[in-house]
């Protein structure tokens, strides 16, 4: 029984760090039609930047600086591998995600030499709790309740202020919104920086439970987040959110199966047959777009 | 108001547009009609901003826009109602009228208020999804949110394309409805007799050139324009 809920109180916290990342995902794929492959390079750096600040300066200013910078990468990013290809076809701005992705992880191994570096402890995140009989990290406990604090902050943001209609606005038509007076270029750098914010305080959650990174560190989680917000319907934050839970914990519970079973290598595997069997039965996911367009 | 010299636009590898001029004094309604494909709709997304011209110049006001980017053209108060209305169907319709007025850092409730009073039926259905509207509330929706942005000039493209004529006939009263109330108007149509109609000057356009102009009552009885668009 106390296995049980450690194994759960796990995946549910391993869902929310992949949530974090899945709603970048997300956002930019809703505006941009672009699956932005760098994400889960920008989330690795995050990671990295949280290890180069906390050793050389107390907590309270690294972790804010680890969330400002990942912010101005995204930005950059944006402004320097997406902006200039606005109005080419979509393959291109594709793989000049892809380059972006390579060059993040090549720029990580220039500076750390290849090895895997080790998170560092965070007080408090890192200590532990007892939660009916089971021992954890306080990170774990944590981590779903500022996710769910973090995504309804964002979900009145999207539904609830000027620049949320403004998002929505451009997701649906650039052309139209334009027409509004709406600027679209910094409606988009918005998403990214949103989407790198989140993804900061994700790799900040994320580290202190695996703590080790290297280069490709992202690469993974990335993924999974990425087939989280296509499980949950890409485009749609509040999907990506239940998407990443769901994985999360499937995982979970796979890798916690009994040994004698063998089936824990297989949890990867599962998970992308999960989203198979969904896809087939629900071709856009859980909360994909319906066309609610009339001509 | 609008002043056009010498307009020459490029569109999907084609000159669209060869060298239009034409006026638009304040106050006025004008229309530009014409045949699919005459170049209508470009040379009103050109003065939009959503499409660069080759050449020739736009003012408005005495200034120089050409080329100017969408967002700095609707701040001088020129607003386009797109062909198809364009309404974000996600958006309700209250939230597609805010839009409307997103340049806007004012308090809007008298602008709501009328363009509420022009159309009541946007404002019986303010909480609906826009995408949910019938055709012709949808193009009432996508002028009252043109409306929204207080334009000193509101063009509009094909404001009757796919209505019925019942319809039809609502959607130009508003229009002149809007012109008495001030709104300087710059309406391109295929429905030629019922634009003429409601216009002070009307241009005839075909394949990039303007080859007719006039007032509009002078066009409706030509027999050049009679014969081409007017089905007599």
């Amino acid at each position: 029984m106390e296995y049980a809920i450690s194994v759960l109180l796990s995946g549910i916290s391993v869902g929310g760090q992949y949530a974090l990342i899945a709603i970048g995902y997300t956002m930019v794929y809703g505006i941009l039609r672009l699956i932005n492959f760098a994400h889960g390079d920008v989330f690795m750096v995050a990671g990295l930047m949280g290890i180069y600040f906390t050793a050389s300066m107390p907590l309270y200013l690294s972790l804010p600086l680890v969330i400002i910078l990942t912010v101005v990468l995204g930005f950059v990013i944006e402004r320097v591998a997406y902006k200039p290809l606005r109005s080419a076809p979509r393959m291109s701005v594709m793989i000049s995600a892809i380059g972006v992705s390579y060059l993040l992880q090549n720029t990580a191994t220039y500076i750390t030499g290849g090895q895997p570096m080790t998170y560092p402890v965070i007080p408090f995140l890192s200590d532990t709790v007892n939660v009916a009989g089971t021992l954890t990290k306080w990170v774990v406990i944590l981590t779903p309740i500022l996710v769910i604090v973090l995504v309804l902050a964002l979900t009145q943001l999207i539904n609830r202020t000027k620049i949320g209609m403004a998002m929505r606005a451009v997701a649906k038509d650039f052309e139209t919104s334009q027409l509004m007076g709406i600027k679209i270029n910094s409606v988009i750098s918005m998403t990214f920086i949103i989407g790198s914010a989140l993804a900061a305080v994700g790799s900040i959650l994320y580290f202190t439970n695996y703590q080790s990174i290297v280069p490709t560190a992202g690469a993974m989680p990335g993924l999974k987040a990425f087939v989280a917000a296509v499980f949950g319907g890409i485009g749609s934050v509040p999907g990506a959110v239940i998407g990443a839970f769901i994985i999360g914990i499937c995982e979970t519970v796979i890798k916690g199966l009994p040994s004698a079973w063998d089936v824990s290598v297989f949890s990867d595997a599962f998970t992308f047959a999960l989203l198979i069997v969904i896809l087939v039965f629900k071709p856009t996911g859980l909360f994909g777009e319906k066309a609610t367009d009339k001509v | 108001m609008l002043k056009i010299t010498d307009l020459k636009v490029n569109y999907g590898g084609i000159e669209a547009v060869k060298g239009i001029s034409l006026e638009v004094p304040e106050g006025e309604v004008v229309t530009l009609i014409g045949a699919n494909g005459a170049g209508k709709s470009t040379t009103l997304r050109t003065i939009a901003g959503l499409v660069k011209p080759a050449g020739g110049r736009v003012e408005f006001m005495g200034e120089d826009i050409t080329g100017k980017d969408p967002t700095s053209i609707v701040k001088k108060g020129i607003t386009l109602v797109p062909e198809g209305r364009k309404i974000f169907p996600d958006l309700t319709v209250l939230e597609n009228l805010k839009i409307g007025a997103y340049m806007r850092k004012d308090d809007l409730t008298d602008d709501l208020n009328w363009v509420y009073d022009l159309f009541p039926r946007l404002k019986e259905r303010h909480w609906q999804a826009g995408g949910t509207l019938s055709g012709g509330e949808q193009q009432m929706l996508a002028v009252g949110r043109a409306l929204m942005s207080r334009p000193k000039l509101i063009m509009m493209d094909e404001p009757s394309l796919g209505l019925a004529p019942l319809i039809v006939r609502g959607i130009f009263d508003i229009i002149r409805e809007i012109h008495k109330q001030g709104v300087t108007i710059l309406l391109i149509e295929q429905n030629a007799n019922m634009a003429l109609q409601a216009a002070d000057m009307g241009y005839v356009m075909e394949t990039g050139r303007i080859t007719l102009s006039g007032p509009g009552q002078e066009l409706l009885t030509n027999e050049a324009v009679k014969a081409a668009y007017l089905g007599a």
